[in-house]
């Protein structure tokens, strides 16, 4: 909502400047969004007629003007503006003057030619944007007033962003009723007066609409001039509003529209035939709408109709058949009430947003339509004259809004607000806005006034009393202590933590967008129970991801084209699958590529491999305590993993993420190279934590046997691990892998791996003979189960 | 005798120029060895009658004595200069880079996000959670939107197939953390939410923090105070604030609140940064929660924006570009 600050302050006494006023409306809930200060600063310019104008001698676009500002003798003003000619009235700056933009004006020669002052453009006075000639006045305007006084300068635009409870503020009557509680001051809206009829056109209207259409008010104007323009004051309040003026009749609507809240439409009346039919659209019907579009309608829109065609989609645009057009001397005027509920999303489905259905949808006053039609009746008769015929009205008096009648009980006000506001102010704020107070035994019970659309229910008045009462003025309590100590289960790991961990190992947190391509999707082979939008905003943010990895993989791409050689990524976020409801895993995916340890100086420089991943996935595993419940294969792999260098890891079996390095057929089509590793898991079992159960320290110490066989390459390290703890048992510590070698001296084919048997008894030490017995009894099973020699 | 004592003076000299231990360690043996010289003077006493042999003792020992404390701190000298070459020799240059000291980070959202949840964790509140994807229900009717209603239309919303949406605000996390409970309830919701927007200012996913607190005893005021407090611990520093009327279906009265933004050209400007208000008594009712008994307030707050402020990030876009250059600010 947009207004100009003059026109609010014709309707209402405000005691306080323009930052003031621009405060309390912002403090009242009515944020003020923009100022434009406009026509500040004309002293000097004045109106004046051009009556006479010659082609300067010197130069093709300059005019020698000679100009009449009212001061008995004439001006010779050089001008360059295209539109300058004989018998316009325009703005002259005088000598002496110093415009807006700060250009000071003096007496000058131009090409030779003496000049006494510069006749104006709208934006040289900072008026308007329009620099395209001098600014033209009416033809009345008196040449020599200043023209600040002319025009009612300097005034101010002032753009309030409404909040939807507030349709009420959407007209400048409303907007004074707040403004006029908040500053303790009286409205000076006027008295209406019914217009003269003086004609006797009348018109049927049929309410078919049933409660959402029950109120509908129209009036035949006769033998209205065609040619009449729009008053300046008139056109410069719409224009200060944010509304180009159009025609007289359009603006009176809109004028009439800005005033008081009420949207009005106007038809040619001669395009009618018949009754006005309020009804609602027939399916598929379609109507051609004042901006030339189509709209396809139905059974849900409110149609205007007459006997034989559709006229307007009701509350939101006019038709173009039946709009008032240059000739237009008879006009129908409408001015309605519609149930927001028939209009609300009814323009949006059209693809549009008018002023009409703004105001409709958030609901209009249903007792404005008369009040409207004739303070539009009134400025049409004295703007393009005609005879107005007799008010024409159509209304089911059962299905308008009634006014509610709500109690507030004081105690409830002091409860929600935390603060004691007197009775007297209580009353004093509702009586000010408009509201009837009666007493209560318990505190208040307020009628709210037809336009309060808002006022339902009790709290709606606790919230009227606290905005006009002021919410700074409501005190600040600190917040008291917690009510119950929030339990933190120790047997699980903070999110964060995790994270942090992740940061430590020196991977970087990202944060994608949850949508994918479903392109890019294809080529990761992710195709089944997909969650598409069904209104993307583009086909690259079309479906909600299955996996966290091809947008991380963008974004070490995005890297990597970026002189980051070595990316080393994480994001923890949800994946979603379809399903009823659609299922929302919380994951982990990390992405590495590049050198393992950065470059530096004090390692040989490798590439990060399969195992400097596992590493960082072991040391999540060892976090939770319980690593035997974890495992990884080789089996079951998806389609973005090396076959031979990735892995499916399992929780007690159950699979519950993959890392590897990528598919070398992907690598290449993302234009990646050998070095990429990916993992994806559940999040959830990677917090889990096992509660520490603490057991005697052993009181024996460990034996230490080294040995080192020869085995084929296909034989696991966890195969390995498995045969001699089954074969030693708890004797067995721990079983540690300290070489792995193959090539010259190992046949090929075959690796040699050097392994420590840590090896403990709980209830003795133990001796030589029982080491050596263990070491025997571990090099028979494995050549027995995994075809080991023992190398010499 | 004299001859022990030329010896010992020739051997004080040769002990004070041996410059190796090697050295010094075979002249200690061709003094006080088996076979050493001064070894040799003892042995030679046995010879000698008895009072002479007191006498030549006492001289043998004097001598044997020097010898081995000039040996002694010769070698001490000696020790010392092989350990000065030794540390000498062993200098490293200190100001190479550490091994394996490099370390990632977390994401500026996280930071900001975590740190917002734990200054209302001290306040008791709890986390607590909701689907990303969310049915109108949740989302709309049950905080009080009414179908097509124009405060709908300020929530551009995704929508799936079969009417779902993904939620617009973490709003639905309320309802669904009072629905089968009763007060007192305090809780605090981050998470993702998503609107139909996409530009310079606007990103189709973001971050917010749900905060809601129903009691008994809560009210306006306690909403003023708790979120200045927040404000306050968020920032380390005091601001100026106000409270703005608003509206929003799920709570009335609503607010609005900014804070006091210093710009850098000296200037300041009232931004905003939390919607709050006291919950909707439609809203408690929807979720089985008696209005008449309980009241609370609620508040919602843009992750984004606290972390732009917080950490000086001028453009909402690079929350999501995920370059290392501008991730590395924040390890």
């Amino acid at each position: 909502m947009k207004f100009s600050e003059n026109w609010l302050r014709e309707l209402v006494e405000i005691k306080a400047d323009r930052a003031a006023l621009a405060h309390a409306l912002t403090m009242a809930g009515l944020e003020v969004e923009e100022l434009t200060v406009l026509g500040e600063g004309l002293a000097g310019v004045v109106v004046a007629e051009i009556v006479a104008a010659e082609k300067h001698p010197e130069a093709d676009r300059l005019q020698v003007c000679k100009v009449d500002a009212g001061q008995g003798e004439l001006l010779q003003i050089v001008c360059g503006a295209p539109n300058a000619r004989v018998g316009i009235k325009v703005p002259l700056a005088m000598v002496g003057a110093t415009l807006p933009g700060g250009m000071s004006i003096k007496a000058a020669k131009l090409r030779g030619v003496e000049s006494f002052g510069m006749l104006c453009s709208a934006k040289e006075l900072g008026i308007d944007a329009d620099a395209s000639g001098l600014l033209e006045l009416p033809l009345d305007a008196p040449a020599g007033q200043s023209l600040a006084e002319y025009l009612g300068l300097p005034d101010a635009s002032i753009e309030l962003k409404l909040t939807p409870n507030r349709p009420d503020c959407l007209g400048l009557v409303g907007l004074a009723h707040d403004v006029a509680a908040l500053f303790g001051s009286a409205v000076k809206v006027p008295a209406q007066a019914a217009a003269a009829v003086t004609g006797a056109a009348r018109r049927g209207i049929r309410l078919e609409a049933g409660k959402d259409a029950p109120r509908y008010l129209g009036r035949i104007v006769e033998g209205a001039d065609p040619s009449a323009r729009t008053p300046l004051w008139l056109a410069e309040r719409l224009r200060r509003s944010g509304l180009r003026p159009i025609s007289a009749v359009v603006d009176i609507t809109n004028y009439v529209m800005l005033e008081l809240g009420q949207p009005l439409h106007a038809f040619d009346n001669d395009t009618l035939q018949g009754d006005i039919v309020v009804r609602h659209a027939h399916p598929g019907e379609t109507l051609k709408l004042l901006d030339g579009s189509s709209a396809k309608l139905d059974a849900g829109f409110v149609l205007i109709a007459d006997e034989h065609k559709s006229l307007a989609v009701a509350g939101v645009m006019g038709g173009y058949d039946s709009r008032v057009a240059d000739g237009t001397r008879n006009i129908f005027l409408e001015s309605a009430h519609f149930a927001p509920a028939a209009i609300m999303g009814r323009a949006r489905k059209l693809g549009m947003h008018t002023d009409a259905s703004h105001r409709f949808e958030r609901g209009v006053d249903p007792e404005l339509p008369r009040r409207a039609l004739e303070r539009a009746t009134e400025l049409l008769l004295s703007i393009a004259g005609g005879d107005a015929g007799p008010v024409l009205v159509a209304e089911n008096l059962a299905d308008l809004p009634k006014p509610a009648t709500v109690v507030l009980r004081r105690a409830r006000l002091r409860r929600v607000l935390g603060v004691d506001v007197a009775d007297a102010e209580v009353a004093r704020i509702f009586t000010a806005l408009g509201m009837r107070v009666e007493v209560h035994a318990e505190g208040w019970q307020i009628t709210a006034p037809s336009s309060r659309f808002d006022i339902e229910r009790e709290e709606d008045l606790v919230e009227e009393v606290a905005r006009i009462f002021g919410y700074d003025n409501i005190p600040t309590h600190s917040p008291a202590g917690a009510l119950a100590l929030a339990i933190e289960p120790e047997a699980r790991i903070n999110e964060l933590a995790l994270r942090e961990q992740l940061a430590a190992r020196g991977y970087y947190e990202a944060v994608n967008l949850s949508f994918v391509p479903a392109e890019l999707l294809a080529r990761w082979g992710f195709t089944e129970r997909l969650v598409p939008l069904a209104n993307p905003l583009s086909a690259d943010l079309a479906i909600m991801r299955p996996s966290l990895l091809p947008g991380l993989i963008e974004a070490l791409r995005h890297n990597r084209a970026r002189q980051q050689e070595r990316v080393r990524l994480f994001e923890v976020a949800r994946v979603f699958a379809a399903g009823d409801p659609p299922v929302e895993t919380p994951s982990l995916a990390i992405v590495a590529c590049g050198n393992a340890h950065g470059e530096q100086w004090g390692e040989p420089s490798r590439q990060f491999d399969f195992h400097d991943l596992k590493g960082d996935l072991d040391a999540l595993i060892a976090w939770g305590g319980e690593p035997q419940r974890w495992s990884v294969h080789a089996d079951d792999l998806p389609p973005w993993l090396h076959p031979g260098r990735g892995a499916r890891v399992a929780r007690d079996g159950e699979t519950v993420g993959y890392l590897g390095a990528l598919h070398p057929q992907l690598a290449k089509v993302l234009d990646l190279g050998a070095d990429v590793h990916v993992l994806e898991m559940a999040l959830e079992p990677l917090l889990a934590r096992r509660l520490p159960l603490a057991q005697p320290v052993p009181r024996f110490p460990a034996v230490r046997r080294d040995i080192a066989m020869d085995l084929p390459e296909e034989i696991s390290w966890s195969q390995i691990e498995q045969a001699v703890r089954g074969s030693l048992g708890t004797r067995l510590q721990e079983l540690r892998l300290f070489d792995r070698y193959s090539g010259k001296g190992v046949e090929a084919g075959r690796k040699s791996l050097a392994m420590g048997l840590i090896l403990q008894d709980a209830s003795r030490t133990l001796t030589d003979d029982d080491a050596d017995r263990c070491v025997r009894e571990a090099i028979a099973v494995l050549e027995q189960t995994c075809k080991a020699k023992l190398r010499g | 005798m004299d001859d022990l004592d030329s010896r010992a003076t020739q051997a004080l000299a040769e002990i004070d120029k041996a410059d190796t231990l090697e050295a010094l360690d075979a002249l200690r043996v061709s003094l006080l060895g088996k076979s050493g010289i001064v070894t040799a003077a003892l042995k030679a006493l046995g010879a000698l009658a008895p009072d002479e042999r007191k006498a030549r003792g006492a001289e043998v020992n004097r001598v044997k004595d020097r010898l081995a404390d000039a040996l002694a701190a010769r070698k001490q000298v000696l020790e010392q200069a092989e350990l000065d070459r030794r540390l000498a020799s062993e200098k490293l240059d200190i100001s190479l880079p550490g091994r394996d000291g490099e370390r990632g980070g977390i994401h500026p959202i996280t930071r900001a996000l975590e740190r917002i949840a734990a200054i209302f964790a001290r306040l008791g509140y709890q986390r607590a959670d909701g689907p990303e994807i969310e049915d109108d229900w949740h989302n709309f009717e049950a905080l009080n939107f009414p179908p097509h209603h124009p405060a709908r239309a300020m929530h551009d919303t995704f929508y799936f197939g079969d009417g779902r949406l993904l939620r617009t605000h973490t709003s639905p996390v309320q309802i669904r953390s009072m629905i089968g409970r009763q007060p007192p309830i305090r809780i605090i919701a981050p998470g993702k939410v998503y609107r139909s927007d996409s530009d310079q200012t606007h990103s189709p996913m973001f971050h917010q923090i749900e905060g809601l607190l129903v009691d008994e005893t809560s009210s306006f005021a306690d909403l003023k105070g708790t979120l200045s407090e927040f404000i306050r611990a968020f920032f380390e520093r005091d601001f100026e604030m106000r409270f703005r009327p608003s509206y929003f279906p799920f709570t009335e009265p609503s607010a609005e609140v900014d804070i006091r933004w210093d710009a850098e050209d000296g200037s300041t400007r009232w931004l905003e940064v939390l919607g709050c208000g006291m919950v909707h008594p439609t809203v408690l009712a929807n979720c089985g929660i008696d209005p008449e008994r309980y009241t609370g307030f609620a508040f919602g707050l843009g992750v984004e924006r606290f972390a732009m402020l917080r950490y000086g990030v001028s453009d909402l876009r690079a929350f999501f570009e995920n370059d290392l250059r501008f991730l590395k600010q924040f390890a």
